[in-house]
């Protein structure tokens, strides 16, 4: 089976429970490369597993995920290694190398994953920490980071092997509107320039709004709505309707 | 499942594990500068805690023996006491339970820590074998550094036996160290401390697989800590019993 070129991800027929509890049920989605999909829900509805079954950090129970036109399932070891050089993932709580420093934190995925000198790696840090605004921070450790700092960082290191297509849980959780707005500005200026393909799970709706091409909301492991925001906003499903008009 | 059940499983799984670890260790990539980093968390940080307990317990066991000895009329023997059994046995045992206790749970409460916070899923989502990069640096760590402790604690019990006992009849250090190692041969002092290699193994490996495999986020933390003290300093007294049946088998001049 092959897909569609301009495809970046597709889910089809995915299912993934945790013992009696089903996370995803026969859940089918698609996302075009250069566009931005928010995945809305009321917490603990799969959106993050979906984030981690793209990442292939955990495997669906059935259903086929295609990642850049690769069906996971059928990969080695090494085979998802390839796929993961191609996406970046920005964990919720940014999840920095506490040991350390923020150039450590990004020197390390393009040490190990690429042939670039130590003035190529000085120099792609230094363009990537100025472009989240951390220009004069590649000391510090994650303990000395703010809140905002540390998804700004844990972004940077997300974005530092350039990858096709970003994957963001909750960007903008816990952060004041104003740090928020900063951070979609971000995500949406790697849509722009590079093309990047985006998911971004989320629970703010003026994010979602402003940076989505594309919504998909999962209630208790069914996808309910996915479409614009538009067609979400007119969806016949209660919890779609209310989730996009909070 | 029944509570043997479980028991049986965990030993099963902490086995595979402890196995994974082997196997991994002589496959390439080697994470060389991971290992140089725990080897400075594991070994720099833990010889001031291992060598003032060497000295302490020195002293301890000398004023202890002292008096036993010296109404045998054996007072001379003191030296050799002190040095046979701390080379033998003290030594390496009370290393590995300090260690037990200082970096098994620390090992324990940093890997499942990392768990929790998503670190381990961040270094798996950079394509990088997180078991090869946490895990067995880790435990070849402990592996290292556990023998050259036990010399520190070795010698810095002999040190403090020195000390208490020159106070008490103002021994030279020359003949102190002459009547010490008199009747001590290189298979009394080279098995016991080799055997700390397997502590090293257990330590690293028992806190690790607590560490590493918690799914309980901060609660695990906790748990991860105090399962792998409790544990591992176990499985070290048990398998001291059975090296020291080793090292008698292979090594009968050390059956003193």
């Amino acid at each position: 089976m092959t897909i569609s070129p301009n495809i970046a991800v597709q889910f089809k027929n995915v299912t993934k429970a945790f013992g009696e509890k089903r996370v995803l049920n026969d859940v089918s989605l698609h996302l075009e490369q250069g566009q931005v999909l928010c995945l809305l829900g009321r917490s603990g509805t799969g959106k993050s597993v979906t984030l981690k079954i793209i990442m292939a950090l955990m495997r669906p129970d059935s259903g086929e995920v295609w990642v850049d036109h690769e069906n996971l399932a059928g990969l080695s070891e090494r085979g998802l290694s390839a796929v993961r050089k191609k996406l970046g993932y920005l964990f919720q709580d940014a999840a920095l190398f506490d040991s350390l420093t923020l150039y450590e934190n990004l020197a390390l995925p393009l040490k190990r994953l690429t042939n670039k000198s130590k003035e190529e790696i000085d120099d792609k840090i230094h363009h990537v920490l100025l472009a989240v605004g951390l220009g004069s921070d590649s000391a510090k450790y994650p303990s000395a980071l703010s809140g905002g700092m540390r998804k700004r960082a844990g972004l940077a290191r997300a974005l530092v092997l350039d990858p096709k297509i970003l994957l963001a849980d909750e960007p903008s959780s816990g952060l004041d509107r104003i740090t928020a707005s900063e951070i979609d500005e971000l995500l949406l200026r790697c849509k722009e320039q590079h093309g990047t393909a985006l998911i971004v799970v989320t629970h703010d709706v003026h994010g979602t709004r402003r940076i989505a091409d594309r919504v998909a909301v999962l209630d208790r492991g069914d996808l309910v709505a996915f479409g614009s925001v538009e067609e979400v906003a007119q969806s016949e499903n209660d919890v779609a309707r209310r989730l996009i008009a909070e | 499942m029944s509570w043997s059940g479980r028991v049986f499983e965990s030993v099963g799984k902490v086995g595979a594990f402890s196995a994974r670890v082997l196997m991994d260790a002589f496959r390439p990539p080697f994470e060389i500068a991971q290992l140089s980093r725990q080897l400075a968390e594991v070994g720099n940080k833990s010889i001031a805690l291992i060598v003032v307990s060497g000295f302490a317990l020195g002293a301890v066991m000398t004023l202890h023996t002292r008096n036993t000895l010296v109404t045998f009329g054996a007072a001379a023997m003191i030296p050799a006491v002190q040095a046979v059994s701390f080379f033998v046995e003290i030594g390496p045992l009370v290393a590995g339970l300090l260690l037990a206790g200082r970096v098994g749970s620390g090992i324990g409460a940093v890997l499942a820590n990392m768990r929790a916070s998503e670190q381990i899923d961040a270094i798996e989502s950079l394509s990088i074998d997180s078991f090869k990069f946490l895990v067995v640096p880790r435990v070849l760590a402990c592996v290292i550094a556990l023998p050259l402790l036990t010399l520190f604690m070795d010698f810095a019990g002999l040190l403090g036996g020195f000390l208490s006992e020159a106070l008490a009849s103002r021994i030279s250090p020359e003949l102190y160290l002459n009547r010490a190692f008199e009747n001590l041969q290189w298979s009394n002092f080279i098995a016991p401390t080799l055997k700390t290699a397997v502590f090293g193994f257990i330590i690293g490996s028992v806190s690790s697989y607590f560490g590493f495999t918690t799914n309980k986020g901060a609660k695990g933390v906790g748990e991860a800590a105090t399962n792998s003290v409790v544990i591992a300093s176990l499985l070290i007294i048990v398998a001291d019993v059975l090296l020291i049946k080793c090292i008698f088998f292979l090594f009968p001049d050390t059956a003193i």
